[in-house]
């Protein structure tokens, strides 16, 4: 780099670019954050959804599955699984249907545990489940297959 | 210390081996953990029901996490004492935290291994303090806290040599990457019920870790190995790190954006996160031109070409894999159909391995001949085998990242393009994808050799380290 251009010319673009990008970046998350409580349907996170995202960390699905695109990519995206799998009439005995059925022992196929979860703890991840679904993802998944 | 080790310009450097040496213990650990996952991605039901994916991923990612934070306090022990032009603030207190972070680590793995998640957090009492469960962020809380007070001894210990002695650029920019490391994983403990809050602040820690403060550790790991082995004239070298942070964060800060596309967040974060996300290449740019200037311009030949070699590999191989392949998905419009997607795992590899496994490998590299009283290199038999080791680890790295991209380019084809009904299902898309995690998994077993190549490199012939003959002859 040529010698008009100064160790402290460099220094001084980190540290006045940095903190001023990090106060843009504050403001930003504070705009954000007046955006959850309608983004997210804050209103309808019941005592159910709240179980439910407890009963899905406790369990690391995380491990295998995605959320909202984010976590393993080894097992279905379940941010729409509501979508996918029936929906508000048929999606609540499908999970207690499909959690129960586990693992289901197709030689070869990717292994789901049987993590022997109450009946209450399936129905709370139902609605934790059914909750994200209505989270504006700006349209994501491109389709319901997530 | 009764031996006094002649390459070391301060003894109490020596506290950065066992540190280096734990690093790539567990490396090996994250290797093989990789390679059984790499087998159930085509063998689904390999190991099942003893090793779930879910766990060895976990084993696997966090190996990965912890063996890079061995490698960097390693590498602040090595290079602040030098920086500061004195010895370590407390020698003693870096062996004692070793031990601890050692302990924990290891026991969070073989909780992780042997009790089942679910038992993991209630034994932990994680209803406490929730914080489990997320990804990278699997760790029991308490664990998570006994990090932070490793992370304060740490910062305690460095900061105070840092205070007493000789203030450089490269040190002062070392410590302020460290702070921020200890800083933004404070976010960890921050687990809003409401998922997209959740999301949010999860990449506090996770986006300005390896997109932010890590930069600046790396950063100043690079200027000082390039000061080291080139000569080049402390002033320029100082010059072109200020440059390299600079981009980074400016970049990288609302670059943080291209996490928020999908996840909640408002509609502002597509445009701001594909702006500055799409500019975030250019301070891995920047490294490549700085090493490959910096070499060029040497004052010297130094003795070890291995580390010559990973100090210009490490910025090529980030800037492909952080910079180019992050690049490839980072536009709204494409990460529309690319997220979550086996690009997004192709990135992850080839950026983790380029960025930061390697620049961990550049600063073992340089300095632990010194460390283990052999001069200033290994014998070029040696470094020979470091050479192989280098390149077989790089190239089959490399070749993972093509199969995966390959894989993510026909997953998107198939599963995200298509509309409802038209579009395969995750589980159909993932058996025709099945011959590129063939061609991953071998791929892996090349890596796995590079690194067993890599290993060997440390066992000297025919040389008696000189710390060990001086104490014979005394």
């Amino acid at each position: 780099m040529s010698e008009t251009f100064t160790k402290g010319m460099a220094r001084n673009i980190y540290f006045g670019g940095s903190v001023f990008f990090f106060l843009v970046f504050l403001g930003l998350t504070y705009h954000t954050e007046q955006t959850f409580p309608e983004r997210s349907n804050a209103s309808e996170m019941t005592e159910a959804v709240v179980r439910g995202k407890a009963v899905w960390e406790n369990n690391n699905c995380i491990g295998c599955h995605s959320l909202l695109g984010e976590g393993a990519y080894f097992a279905p995206e379940l941010g729409n699984v509501f979508v996918r799998r029936g929906g508000e009439e048929a999606f609540k005995p499908f999970l207690q249907a499909w959690m129960k059925a586990q693992p289901l022992g197709a030689p070869g196929r990717r292994a789901m545990p049987q993590f022997h979860l109450s009946e209450q703890q399936v129905d709370d991840m139902a609605e934790f489940l059914k909750w994200t679904s209505k989270i504006d993802t700006n349209n994501w998944p491109p389709n319901k297959e997530g | 210390m009764s031996i006094i080790n002649p390459h070391l310009k301060f003894q109490s450097q020596a506290v950065a081996k066992p540190y280096f040496v734990f690093a790539l213990i567990l490396f090996v650990g994250q290797i093989l953990f990789g390679l059984i996952m790499g087998l159930q991605y085509v063998v689904g039901d390999f190991l099942f029901p003893l090793l779930p994916f879910n766990v060895a991923r976990m084993v696997h990612t966090n190996l990965l996490i912890v063996w890079l934070l061995f490698g960097f306090m390693g590498a602040a022990y090595y290079l602040i004492p030098e920086e500061a032009d004195r010895e370590l603030h407390s020698p003693k207190l870096a062996i004692i935290l070793f031990w601890v972070f050692a302990a924990a680590g290891v026991l969070t793995i073989l909780g992780y291994l042997f009790v089942p998640y679910a038992g993991l957090a209630e034994m932990t009492k994680n209803e406490l303090l929730p914080t489990m469960g997320r990804e990278f962020l699997e760790q029991p809380t308490i664990t998570k806290i006994g990090i932070v007070v490793v992370a304060l001894g740490f910062l305690y210990n460095i900061g105070m040599t840092l205070l007493k002695g000789r203030k450089t650029v490269v040190s002062t920019v070392m410590m302020t990457g460290l702070i921020g490391l200890a800083v933004f994983f404070l976010f960890s403990f921050y687990n809003p019920e409401n998922l997209a809050r959740d999301k949010y602040y999860w990449w506090f820690v996770v986006h300005l870790w390896v997109e932010g403060v890590w930069e600046l550790i790396m950063g100043s790991m690079l200027a000082f190995v390039l000061i080291k082995i080139t000569g080049v004239d402390r002033e320029v070298i100082e010059k072109w790190l200020y440059v390299i942070i600079a981009m980074a964060l400016i970049t990288g800060i609302i670059g943080t954006g291209h996490h928020f596309f999908w996840i909640g967040a408002p509609t502002v974060w597509l445009w701001l996160g594909s702006i500055f996300s799409a500019l975030e290449p250019l301070p891995f740019f920047a490294m490549v031109l700085f090493a490959l200037n910096m070499v060029n311009r040497r004052r010297r030949e130094h003795p070890n070409k291995a580390a010559s070699l990973w100090a210009i590999g490490t910025t090529v191989t980030a800037f492909l894999g952080a910079g180019v392949w992050g690049f490839l998905h980072t536009l709204a419009p494409v990460n529309y159909y690319t997220h979550g997607s086996q690009i997004t795992a192709a990135h992850g590899h080839l950026a983790f391995y380029g960025a930061y496994a390697m620049i961990v490998m550049t600063m073992i590299s340089y300095a632990m001949p010194r460390l283990r009283g052999l001069g200033e290199a290994p014998d070029a038999r040696a470094q020979r085998i470091e050479v192989w080791g280098f390149w077989l680890m790089t190239l089959s790295m490399v070749a993972i990242t093509l199969f995966l991209t390959a894989a993510g380019v026909v997953q998107v084809w198939l599963q995200r393009i298509p509309a409802d009904g038209a579009a395969m299902s995750f589980m159909a898309t993932a058996d025709q994808l099945a011959i590129f995690f063939w061609l991953r998994l071998v791929a892996g077993v090349f890596f796995l050799i590079g690194l067993v190549c890599y290993l060997c490199s440390f066992r000297q012939r025919g040389r008696v380290p000189v710390a060990a003959a001086t104490a014979a002859t005394a």
